[in-house]
């Protein structure tokens, strides 16, 4: 247990912050704007890693596989919402359960069109070397997921503070009624929202199929993962999903290194923990 | 309505004519049905909270899980539980799913609505980390296996029919114990805090206390059904308290009707029948169950149970124009 151990397992931690970061912020503003509870949000991570697989069997092209796989997310995410869930109304046990089924769903079609082998999705070579830095390896891929996280942050916070849309979504997260009373059509608002929450976490998806692998079941095993975000950072709120990520990737990848037998629980009973407390989140409004 | 005797009369008939008819058939369904039975315990304590409290709940697995883990723990490692003394852990199962949900609940209980939804998330999902990570207690991912069932006097539970009787009778008087519990003033009172908690408060109810005893009650039928399960499926492993077995019990529960206790095991006959018999004919099943919860959720509000009541309310408003067009001609 030296320095060397610390850094790397730091930066091991923070760049799979990054990646709950892309799944947690689209969770959390869901939440945020329509109280919706969506657990089909680990099969958009897991179909975006798949539809990105496709793109690259045929066109051989890593970096036209993170749009197409994040846009036809977002269009099913868009669909679903519109179809479905706006319909349904206020009621969040029913809006819960099904999109319970639609994950059901999606994991059969996932299973028929790309079968249930574990693929990995590999980034261009440039991204898979390692650069030294004072005699530690840092891989380069690693560096890219954070930097990646952090872009996409920044240009999250410059839409949701500096323009007039960002201001409607902010609205509709404090109080969707008084917001709909000044005029901000919220459905609307609802829509854009639950497409970019699907489009974020289609991203995650392809960007973490190349250290997590893309296999069948990933959908269920990442979802917990970004409520766990979701919780800590506060519901609807980008920077506590910012910080909630950090939080969850460090405990995560230490607690599997420093105590590996309690590691899960010292993740989600500070959880269960903070939402006793404080329901809506350390940083969440009330 | 349908008068609660008659009511009452129909589940025992059709339990009976279950328990005459079950044995008879071959093993694939007997061991279906046993498998429904013991987890159905599991989906009516959830019906206490989500039907009958109105707290959605995301993370009953967890009692069973506690109950399976210790009736496989006691039995691989203590040899403990394999002859008389398996009542003796049936009762361990029972307290240890209401010890933990005495301890979750106090966290828990607080909460409302979506907020109720995600702390039982997270406490289910604390009972998963262990039982998926423990490797020294639990097996980690591979889990316990049970080679044996009890075995106490004439009674040996290795035998098929012998154990569906036992897992019959357990499921038939924790149904009877359920029902008197929902019908008692308890309830009564727990029903009047679905629908309004403040009114009862005013009226002097301690409703937090009324929740958190229904909570710890459900615990305990959670657990029981654990001790069962584990002999049921010869394997106890984190699958069993994963996020996914506690979103099962649930959609079981709303796809029957909630609220309704035989709702829930309705729809744990369904879910397991499709999922044990179609994934054996076709294998686009899951297609076929995800169809059924996004179909219900969408038409059919009250599940499954609810169907005569909307069908006499269609009638009735059917009557009603009908009614209506008699007058309209009269009066012209």
């Amino acid at each position: 247990m030296n320095a060397q151990f610390w850094i790397i397992q730091a930066f091991n931690g923070v760049s799979y912050g990054a990646l709950l970061f892309l799944v947690g912020s689209g969770l959390s503003l869901i939440f945020g704007v329509m109280r919706i509870v969506n657990l089909a949000h680990g099969s958009y991570f897991l179909l975006g890693g798949y539809v990105a697989l496709t793109v690259i069997w045929t066109t051989g092209s890593w970096l036209l596989a993170i749009p197409v796989a994040a846009c036809s997310i977002a269009l099913i995410g868009l669909m679903m919402e519109r179809v479905f869930l706006r319909p349904l109304g206020f009621d969040p046990l029913r809006q819960v359960l099904l999109t319970v089924g639609f994950a059901f769903l999606f994991q059969q079609a996932a299973l028929d069109i790309w079968t249930g082998n574990n693929f990995d999705i590999n980034p261009p070579a440039v991204l898979s070397q390692s650069v030294a830095v004072g005699g530690i390896f840092f891989p380069l891929y690693r560096a890219f997921m954070i930097a990646m996280a952090i872009a996409i942050g920044v240009g999250l916070w410059l839409v949701m503070d500096k323009t007039r849309m960002g201001a409607a979504v902010r609205a509709t997260v404090d109080d969707a009624q008084m917001a709909r009373g000044v005029g901000i059509d919220t459905s609307r608002i609802s829509m854009f929202i639950f497409a970019l929450g699907a489009l974020l976490a289609a991203l995650g998806g392809v960007i973490g199929g190349a250290f997590l692998g893309v296999y069948p079941g990933l959908d269920f095993e990442i979802l917990p993962l970004a409520f766990a975000v979701v919780i800590i950072g506060g519901m609807g709120s980008l920077g506590g999903a910012a910080i909630g990520a950090l939080l969850v990737g460090l405990a995560d990848n230490f607690g599997k290194a420093l105590f590996p037998e309690v590691s899960y629980f010292t993740l989600y009973a500070p959880m269960a923990l903070i939402l006793a407390v404080k329901p809506t989140g350390l940083f969440g409004r009330e | 309505m349908t008068s609660q005797p008659i009511k009452v009369l129909v589940v025992a008939v059709i339990l009976a004519a279950l328990a005459i008819v079950v044995p008879n058939t071959n093993s694939f369904v007997i061991l279906l049905v046993t498998r429904a039975l013991a987890f159905s315990i599991l989906v009516m304590s959830l019906d206490i909270l989500l039907g009958y409290t109105g707290l959605a709940s995301l993370g009953q697995a967890a009692y069973l899980g506690v109950g399976a883990y210790l009736t496989a723990i006691l039995a691989t490692k203590f040899q403990f539980g394999l002859g008389y003394d398996f009542w003796l852990v049936m009762l361990l199962g029972i307290l240890i799913g209401a010890a933990l949900a005495a301890i979750f609940g106090l966290l828990a209980i607080r909460a409302s609505g979506v907020y109720f939804l995600m702390i039982t998330l997270a406490l289910g999902q604390c009972v998963w980390g262990l039982a998926y990570r423990w490797n020294s207690l639990t097996g980690g991912d591979n889990g316990i296996n049970l080679r044996v069932r009890p075995k106490f006097g004439p009674v040996d539970l290795a035998n098929e029919v012998t154990f569906f009787y036992l897992v019959f009778f357990v499921f038939a008087a924790s149904l009877l114990l359920m029902y008197m519990l929902v019908r008692s003033p308890f309830g009564r009172s727990l029903v009047g805090i679905r629908e309004r908690e403040l009114r009862m408060k005013i009226l002097g109810y301690n409703t937090w206390l009324h929740k958190y005893l229904a909570f710890v009650m459900a615990g305990g039928f959670g657990g029981l059904s654990g001790v069962l399960w584990a002999h049921t499926a010869g394997i106890v492993s984190p699958i069993n308290v994963e996020l996914t077995s506690s979103v099962d019990a649930l959609l079981m529960a709303v796809l029957g009707g909630a609220g309704t206790l035989v709702g829930g095991v309705i729809g744990a006959f369904i879910v397991f029948g499709l999922r044990e018999y179609l994934s054996t004919v076709v294998p686009w099943w899951q297609y076929v169950l995800g169809a059924v919860y996004v179909l219900t959720i969408l038409y059919l509000p009250t599940g499954l149970m609810g169907i005569p009541e909307r069908i006499r309310q269609y009638r009735a408003s059917k009557g009603n124009e009908q009614g209506e067009k008699k007058l309209a001609a009269a009066a012209s």
